[in-house]
C-alpha cells in the first residue's frame, strides 16, 4: 500500500529541500498541503519551520491547522517536527515575549545561553555542526541505527527543555550546556536539528522515519 | 562533542563547536569558473557536477557566488541552486545580485537555506533588516569583499571587486550586526585565488569586534592556511580553487584540520 507523508505548509521554512530529502531516499508519495484533510489522512506528517516562534503559532492559526495536527497527534500516527516545528510541539516560549504552543509534548522553549560554563560567551544563533549525544535508548525511534555523537546540522537561538526530561532522546554541548536537539513522546518525534541538511546521516534518519 | 583545548603557534584556543569546511563554487553564466583577485575568469566547468562532488566528499556546507551577477542583472543562479538541491543534502548558501526580498524568496524556494548579500546591501543597508525580520538572521548572511589599505585597515568593495565605497570594512561589520546580519562572509580580494594564505589580520580585526560566525574565504593554498585562520577566530573556512583544480580534497582538508587538533564533524 502507497503511503502518504504530508509536509504541513505554513508558510515557513525550506519546504521543498524536506520533500527533496524525502524522495531522495525513497518516500512513496509527498505531498506539501495546507489543506486539513490531507493533514489528517496522512500515514506521517511533518511539521518544518524556520523563523521565530511567535510568527511560526500565527501562521498556523491563519491558517486553522493547529487543531489539525494535535488532532493527527491523537491518532497515534507519526508526527516529526523540524526545527521550529519541534519547538511549536512545547506549552510556550520566551522567543520575542510570551507565546503559547501546540503543547504536545509539554515543556519551554529557551533561549541558548550565551555564556559558556567557564564564563567567555558564545556565539548565538548556534550555526553548525554538533555531535549528538544519546540521552536515553533510542530503541526503535528514527535515530535507532545513528551511532552516538554522529553530526548533524544545527540552526537556532532557542531549544526546548521538556517538563519531563525523559522525553529528550539525544542533547547537543554548547560551551558545556546541554542542548536539547532530539525528543520524543509516544508517537511524536521532533529535531532541532535539519536531517534534510546533514548530509548522509540525516537522510538514514528520515528513512528511519518512514518506516515507523 | 567535547570541548577541545589546543595550541595555535603561541595562542591558547578553547573550542566547543566544529568548524566548518566550505566548498566555494564561483558562477558566471552557466559556468563555474575562477580567478585570481576576482579578475582573470577562468572557465571550470558544469557548477552542479563539482557541487555534488563536494557533497560526497563531505563538505559541510555549499556556497554559489554569481560573481558578476551586481553588474549584469538577472542571474541563473536559482536554476542551478533547484538542481543541485535535489542531489545535495547540506547547507546552500548562495550570493550574487540579490536586491529584494522577492529574489530572497525565489532562492529559498530554489532550495537555498542562506543567502549573502555584498552591493545591494551597501546601498541600501535597510535591505539586511528587511531580510532578518522576514526569514531571521541565520539566512541573512553578509558578504564583504575587502581590498587592504593599510596594514590594519581595509576598504568595502563592490560589483565583484571592482568598486570601491570608501566605507571602512571593520566600521561596516559592526554597523551590520545592529542591522540583524547573522553571519559574515569575508573575502580578501588581496588573497583570492592566490594560494598564499587568508588575511588573517583581515579575520582578526573582525573576529575580535563582532560575535557572529565569519567565513574566511580567499586564499587557501596549504594546509597550515587553515590552522592559522582559524587561530585568529574564523568559524568556517572556504576554499574555491583548491578544490576545482583538484590539489586537494574536502577530505584531506578535513584530515589536516585533525591533525591540529581542529574540531571539525566526524565524516565517515
Amino acid at each position: 500500500m502507497t503511503k502518504k507523508t504530508v509536509i504541513v505548509d505554513y508558510g515557513l521554512g525550506n519546504l521543498h529541500s524536506v520533500r527533496h530529502a524525502l524522495e531522495h531516499v525513497g518516500a512513496d508519495s509527498v505531498q506539501i498541503s495546507s489543506n486539513i484533510s490531507d493533514i489528517l489522512q496522512a500515514d506521517h506528517l511533518i511539521l518544518p519551520g524556520v523563523g521565530a516562534f511567535g510568527n511560526g503559532m500565527r501562521e498556523l492559526a491563519e491558517r486553522s491547522l493547529s487543531d489539525a495536527i494535535i488532532n493527527y497527534a491523537k491518532s497515534g500516527k507519526p508526527l516529526l517536527g523540524i526545527c521550529l516545528g519541534m519547538q511549536l510541539f512545547a506549552s510556550s516560549s520566551e522567543e520575542f515575549g510570551f507565546h503559547t504552543g501546540l503543547n504536545l509534548i509539554p515543556g519551554k522553549v529557551v533561549p541558548i545561553p550565551t555564556i559558556t560554563n567557564c564564563g567567555s560567551t558564545q556565539k548565538v544563533p548556534f550555526v553548525g555542526w554538533s555531535g549528538m549525544k544519546r540521552v536515553k535508548d533510542w530503541g526503535d525511534s528514527p535515530l535507532s541505527s545513528t551511532k552516538d555523537h554522529e553530526a548533524v546540522y544545527l540552526v537556532h537561538s532557542y531549544h526546548m527543555m521538556p517538563d519531563d526530561s525523559s522525553a529528550i532522546m539525544a542533547v547537543a554541548n554548547y560551551g558545556g550546556h546541554d542542548i536539547t536537539v532530539a525528543v520524543c513522546k509516544d508517537n511524536i518525534i521532533g529535531f532541532q536539528f535539519h536531517p534534510e541538511k546533514s548530509g548522509r546521516i540525516g537522510l538514514s534518519i528520515l528513512r528511519s522515519f518512514l518506516d515507523i | 562533542m567535547e570541548a577541545t583545548a589546543y595550541a595555535v603557534g603561541t595562542i591558547e584556543i578553547h573550542m566547543t563547536k566544529n568548524v566548518r569546511l566550505i566548498a566555494r563554487l564561483d558562477v558566471k553564466g552557466e559556468n563555474l569558473i575562477k580567478g585570481v583577485h576576482l579578475e582573470g575568469l577562468r572557465v571550470i566547468g558544469d557548477p552542479q557536477t563539482h557541487a555534488i562532488s563536494y557533497y560526497h566528499q563531505g563538505a559541510d556546507e555549499l556556497l554559489y557566488v554569481d560573481i558578476v551577477a551586481s553588474l549584469y542583472g538577472r542571474s541563473k543562479l536559482s536554476d542551478i541552486v533547484r538542481r543541485t538541491a535535489h542531489e545535495v543534502f547540506v547547507p546552500l548558501t548562495v550570493c550574487g545580485g540579490i536586491r529584494s526580498l522577492e529574489d530572497v524568496s525565489d532562492l529559498l524556494l530554489a532550495g537555498a537555506d542562506k543567502v549573502a548579500i555584498n552591493t545591494a546591501a551597501v546601498k541600501r543597508p535597510e535591505l539586511i533588516t528587511e531580510i532578518a525580520r522576514r526569514y531571521g538572521s541565520q539566512c541573512m548572511v553578509l558578504s564583504i569583499e575587502a581590498k587592504r589599505q593599510s596594514p590594519d585597515r581595509w576598504e568595502v568593495y563592490t560589483d565583484c571587486g571592482r568598486e570601491g565605497t570608501g566605507i571602512d570594512v571593520v566600521d561596516w561589520v559592526k554597523r551590520s550586526v545592529g542591522l540583524g546580519a547573522g553571519e559574515i562572509l569575508l573575502t580578501s580580494i588581496d588573497m583570492e585565488g592566490t594560494r598564499k594564505g587568508f588575511d588573517c589580520n583581515l579575520v582578526e580585526a573582525i573576529t575580535a569586534e563582532i560575535n557572529l560566525p565569519v567565513i574566511a574565504s580567499g586564499g587557501y593554498g596549504e594546509p597550515s592556511h587553515l590552522k592559522n585562520v582559524v587561530g585568529v577566530g574564523a568559524d568556517a573556512v572556504a576554499i574555491a580553487d583548491g578544490y576545482h583544480y583538484k590539489r586537494t580534497t574536502v577530505h584531506e582538508v578535513r584530515q589536516s584540520a585533525m591533525n591540529y587538533g581542529i574540531p571539525v564533524r566526524n565524516v565517515k
